[in-house]
């Protein structure tokens, strides 16, 4: 359980206080929010995709613990400009590695919450008349 | 922050009691002490119950009510005697009125489905409040979608204790059943128990308590209370996991079907149907948790040998310690009223910092063991405006030393997380430090 590394990395807290696109995207084409049960972090994301699947535009907001927070910020941050398919290659694995310091199996489910918010947004297209 | 002279010392049980339980002495987190303060989701247990726990498997086990033979004659006689004890504990006239469950959860749903499926119609009320646990709300509304009776919620005050002039007018002879927390598990208000039984008998309704904050901590009596159901866990009070009480009035208990079918609760079997048993095997389908069940009479023995007047004091002491230094944190915010009103637990919440940030670095940093959540109240943190608290929850082995450690890790917690204006630089500007160097022992989670 005690874990050789800092948990709270300088990135980590840079991201938290200072994060990536959060916020709302009113042109929004895709979106998709979901929570912890655990501990009723809440991510939202909303995307920009143009028709050839790039991500023209992304942001984030939610509620939560740093790890929920700061790592949809780098998750965001990471993925601008990159593709659909991008975002289907990029496994849970890859976003543990993106966050950095070892987690243990609950607060895993925190830093991958925006994960799967993202990963489920790319098949979210948003509706019209539901655009906020 | 050193204000352990406003402590009441002479309410304090003897700090020697603590070598009773091996795990508080046992490395944990390699080198630090532990400081245990989740009692209120889980207690640890004293050598006296691991012992009984070991003797039984090694010197008395079989199944119970089977056999003729030595081994399940005397696993019998150690359930049965433990059943005696819990009704001793309790205040219950009768041992058969004690039915033993596999927890809190399970004797709550046990009256729900065998008496509420039997006794509700549409048009009834079931009672409960907005501070309860989730099995005693969950329950209620599977029962009140499946008969049609309305369920109904008691509001708090702004305080956090249970709004008596709302209760008073949302009984009406109506309302079928009162279920409620004897102590809430989020709050730690300690609610009127006598008082909501008796004017809950004034309109003819029945109440079922959730005794699982209270029992460990205060002394129990059914039959002063007028109880109708009282719901417990063996693991919240010293005991194994696994196993639970429920006490039910006999004249309640012999009116209602059995709930498990099964082995053990019957009378009679024949193809075509079955005679139930008595009172308790009725309620007792399939092998019970019979060593949880026995190993609760260590528990209770232990819990009667410090006394449980002398357990309530030792944890207000404590309690009244944490709540006056809490109060002094800016930006810290107390669920629950005063301390006169609350026992054993403080649950706590930051604007800023998310419940999470606490546990993790109270755990890593100063090993202390604290819930963060919803603690299962998921609609008293909804009606609070929060998704999750901080609970620090004491028992009998807690120290004010432990609670100066809370204190500490708290502030820990706030400088670490302060706003201080950070900007996000690009990733590669992150140095890592190096292994050994002052910054990365700095980095270190203990």
């Amino acid at each position: 359980m005690p874990s050789e590394e800092e948990l709270y990395q300088d990135h980590i807290l840079d991201h938290y206080e200072d994060p990536f696109h959060r916020g709302t995207l009113p042109a929004a084409t895709h979106a998709h929010e979901d929570k912890n049960p655990l501990c009723g972090d809440v991510v939202r994301i909303e995307l920009q995709l143009d028709e050839a699947g790039k991500i023209v535009d992304a942001y984030f907001n939610g509620e939560g613990c740093v790890i929920s927070q700061a790592s949809a910020s780098m998750l965001l941050e990471k993925l601008q400009g990159k593709t659909v398919d991008d975002i289907k290659q990029f496994s849970a694995a890859d976003m543990l590695e993106l966050y950095g310091p070892r987690l243990t199996p609950n607060r895993q489910k925190c830093c991958l919450l925006s994960w799967k918010v993202l990963q489920s947004a790319v098949h979210a297209p948003v509706e019209r008349s539901d655009k906020t | 922050m050193s204000a352990l002279a406003s402590i009441d010392a002479s309410a304090l049980l003897p700090e020697s009691l603590r070598a009773d339980f091996p795990i508080l002495n046992d490395d944990v987190l390699d080198g630090h002490p532990l400081v245990f303060l989740d009692n209120a989701a889980s207690t640890q247990r004293p050598r006296q119950v691991i012992d009984m726990i070991a003797r039984v498997y090694e010197h008395d086990y079989a199944n119970v009510h089977r056999g003729i033979h030595t081994l399940s004659e005397r696993s019998t006689e150690q359930y049965e005697e433990a059943r005696e004890k819990v009704a001793r504990f309790i205040g219950a006239a009768n041992s058969h009125e004690v039915i033993f469950t596999q927890g809190t959860t399970g004797s709550i749903n046990l009256v729900a489905r065998s008496w509420g499926e039997t006794n509700l119609r549409p048009g009834d009320e079931i009672l409960t409040t907005v501070m309860e646990h989730h099995s005693n709300l969950v329950p209620w509304q599977q029962v009140a979608a499946k008969t049609g009776a309305t369920l109904k919620h008691v509001p708090i005050t702004e305080d956090g204790r249970l709004d008596m002039d709302a209760f008073a007018k949302l009984l009406s002879d109506r309302t079928k059943l009162v279920a409620v927390t004897s102590v809430s598990n989020t709050l730690g208000t300690v609610n009127p128990i006598a008082e909501i039984i008796a004017q809950a008998h004034a309109v003819g309704a029945l109440v079922l308590v959730d005794a699982a904050q209270s029992v460990p901590h205060m002394v129990t009596d059914v039959a002063a209370w007028d109880c109708d159901f009282l719901a417990f866990s063996g693991h919240k009070m010293l005991g194994p996991s696994g196993v639970g009480i429920l006490y039910g009035k006999e004249a309640l208990l012999d009116a209602m079907p059995p709930f498990l079918g099964g082995g053990s609760m019957i009378n009679e079997v024949r193809l075509d149907g079955f005679t139930p048993a008595e009172l308790p095997a009725k309620f007792e389908a399939g092998t019970p948790p019979i060593v949880p069940a026995i190993a609760m009479s260590a528990a209770i023995d232990y819990l009667q040998a410090v006394g449980l007047d002398a357990i309530h004091r030792h944890e207000q002491a404590l309690v009244d310690y944490a709540y006056e230094q809490l109060s002094q944190i800016e930006g810290l915010r107390i669920l629950g009223p005063a301390p006169e009103f609350r026992t054993s637990l403080v649950s706590f919440a930051f604007e800023k910092i998310h419940a999470h940030e606490f546990a993790q670095v109270l755990n890593d940093r100063f090993g202390v063991a604290v819930r963060a959540g919803h603690h299962c109240t998921q609609p008293l943190h909804r009606l609070l405006g929060l998704s999750a608290s901080t609970r620090a929850s004491f028992y009998l082995y807690n120290r004010p030393e432990e609670v100066d450690r809370l204190l500490e890790g708290i502030a820990a917690v706030q400088a670490m997380f302060a706003p201080r204006g950070r900007k996000r630089r690009s990733q590669q500007q992150y140095p890592t430090p190096k292994v050994g160097s002052e910054d990365h022992r700095n980095r270190i989670v203990r």
